[in-house]
């Protein structure tokens, strides 16, 4: 079992950071830029381009937008992978062994993902950067304002709230792709169709459950 | 020894198995034939206790499986081997690994235990080299040779093969129903195989149940498969022409 958990970690958390960092990075930038654009008026302090990104990696697009993001690539794989499996009787070989399956297939997974706000970490760090970034080369307020804007008003309650989502969608990234691989029905084409719904579950749970967290832990 | 009773399973309002009852002998290899849509995979699958049924018993060595505790179950289950048609190996586990994976499951035996255990069964296979491969780099023959050394490297009172001669060609399946008879009166094994083959009804059928729409329509050997005159059975094995020929040649030879 301590083998799959670390196959899980590996497939699962360290083999998304590549494409987490990369996007993180570069949303943080066009936020910064975006926000640095719409501040028109001179009564407007620049450093509110810093504020403006931080609290929008940090409250949303870390945990939220990612979290989408995660959907689709580490449910999908979670998906087709137990998908194949079944289509492949390798899960039927695992009962007849007298081997839980879903204990097998799933507990690894979800017990990987409780190293997934690291990856989220990651993500605000490198989305705030990538917006200091922007403000470096592109000029758009200076980089003394948006560390300033960045570390203005900072709540610590606010990341407690981006982490208590995080650990709720890890447990949906986990079990929902899950439980589309291990009861489909049918073959290749059904494990794609399988993966695709999974994608689309896991996203509306979500969105739905970001809504529900927000009203109940900020409201 | 398997015995089966009035076994009864169906799928909403299609009854599948109506009422079978046979037994499957140690150290024998048993057949389960029939057409495609007979319930053979259905009959197989209740045996492995993977499909629930609605009445009827199976025990295995006296013992009913339905009756046994959550845990009797495993245990009991730790004591099947099976090959399932298409192999059914680990993707992400190398050859050794995967026949080494009831080991870990099931036994304590220390890491060079197993992997004395695993290099037996794999020499038993004729598989000697292939350790280190996985199952996409090894043929179909190979892969079958991998699931039977699974299935038998926990030393099974139970072998159950899914029609283990699929996607073979005729050389190679002829290998595999005669490593799966020897290694079946080797270790004195209750083997039950679902098979469409002929080849290996007539070759290693020691006893044979032929299913019919989810009847039991005939058992008896390869020997007696010859002198029949159940239509059904007839009709079933002897549709190509060849067969008819072997089945007259050994008529008269008798």
């Amino acid at each position: 079992m301590r083998n799959l958990i670390f196959r899980d970690i590996d497939d699962l958390v360290i083999g998304s950071l590549g494409i987490v960092s990369f996007i993180s990075f570069f949303v943080g930038g066009v936020v910064t830029i975006q926000t640095a654009l719409n501040i028109n008026s001179p009564l407007i302090p620049q450093y509110l381009v810093g504020y403006a990104t931080r609290q929008s990696v940090i409250l949303e697009f870390a945990p939220t937008f990612i979290s989408i993001i995660m959907a689709g690539k580490v449910g999908s794989f979670i998906t087709s992978s137990i998908g194949t499996m079944r289509v492949t009787e390798q899960i039927d070989a695992l009962e007849v062994m007298g081997i839980n399956s879903i204990n097998y297939l799933v507990f690894p997974k979800t017990i990987a993902l409780l190293l997934y706000p690291f990856l989220i970490s990651i993500a605000m760090f490198l989305g705030v950067l990538g917006g200091m970034a922007a403000c470096y080369y592109g000029g758009f307020t200076s980089v003394s304002d948006y560390i300033w804007g960045v570390q203005l008003d900072f709540i610590p309650f606010h990341l407690a709230y981006a982490f208590i989502k995080t650990f709720v969608f890890a447990f949906f990234l986990a079990t929902i792709p899950s439980y589309h691989g291990y009861f489909m029905k049918g073959g290749a084409l059904e494990v794609g169709k399988a993966s695709t719904t999974s994608f689309v579950w896991t996203s509306v749970v979500i969105i739905l459950s970001n809504y529900i967290i927000t009203q109940l832990v900020l409201s | 020894m398997i015995v089966v009773e009035n076994l009864y399973k169906s799928f909403g309002s299609t009854a599948v198995l109506k009422g079978i009852s046979t037994s499957f002998d140690k150290g024998k290899t048993n057949l389960i034939i029939g057409q495609s849509g007979s319930g053979k995979t259905v009959f197989l699958k209740c045996l492995l206790g993977l499909f629930p049924y609605e009445s009827g018993s199976i025990s295995y060595d006296g013992k009913i499986y339905a009756d046994l505790s959550e845990d009797d179950q495993r245990v009991l289950r730790s004591k099947i081997g099976t090959v399932f048609q298409g192999s059914a190996l680990f993707d992400s586990m190398t050859i050794a690994e995967n026949v080494k994976f009831p080991l870990r499951m099931f036994t304590k035996q220390s890491n060079s235990e197993m992997d004395d255990r695993v290099d037996a069964v794999l020499k038993r296979v004729e598989l000697e080299n292939a350790h280190n491969k996985f199952p996409s780099e090894a043929s179909g023959g190979m892969q079958k040779r991998v699931a039977i050394a699974r299935a038998i490297v926990n030393n099974p009172s139970y072998l159950f093969c899914d029609e283990p001669n699929s996607g073979l060609d005729p050389k190679t399946a002829i290998v595999i129903d005669n490593l799966i008879q020897e290694i079946t009166s080797e270790f004195n094994i209750t083997t039950v195989i679902n098979s469409h083959d002929m080849n290996s009804v007539m070759e290693i059928g020691q006893k044979i149940v032929f299913l019919k729409d989810g009847y039991k329509a005939w058992e008896g050997s390869n020997k007696n498969i010859f002198k029949t005159d159940n239509e059904a059975v007839t009709n079933f094995v002897y549709s190509s022409e060849l067969f008819r020929k072997v089945r007259q040649m050994y008529i008269d030879n008798d």
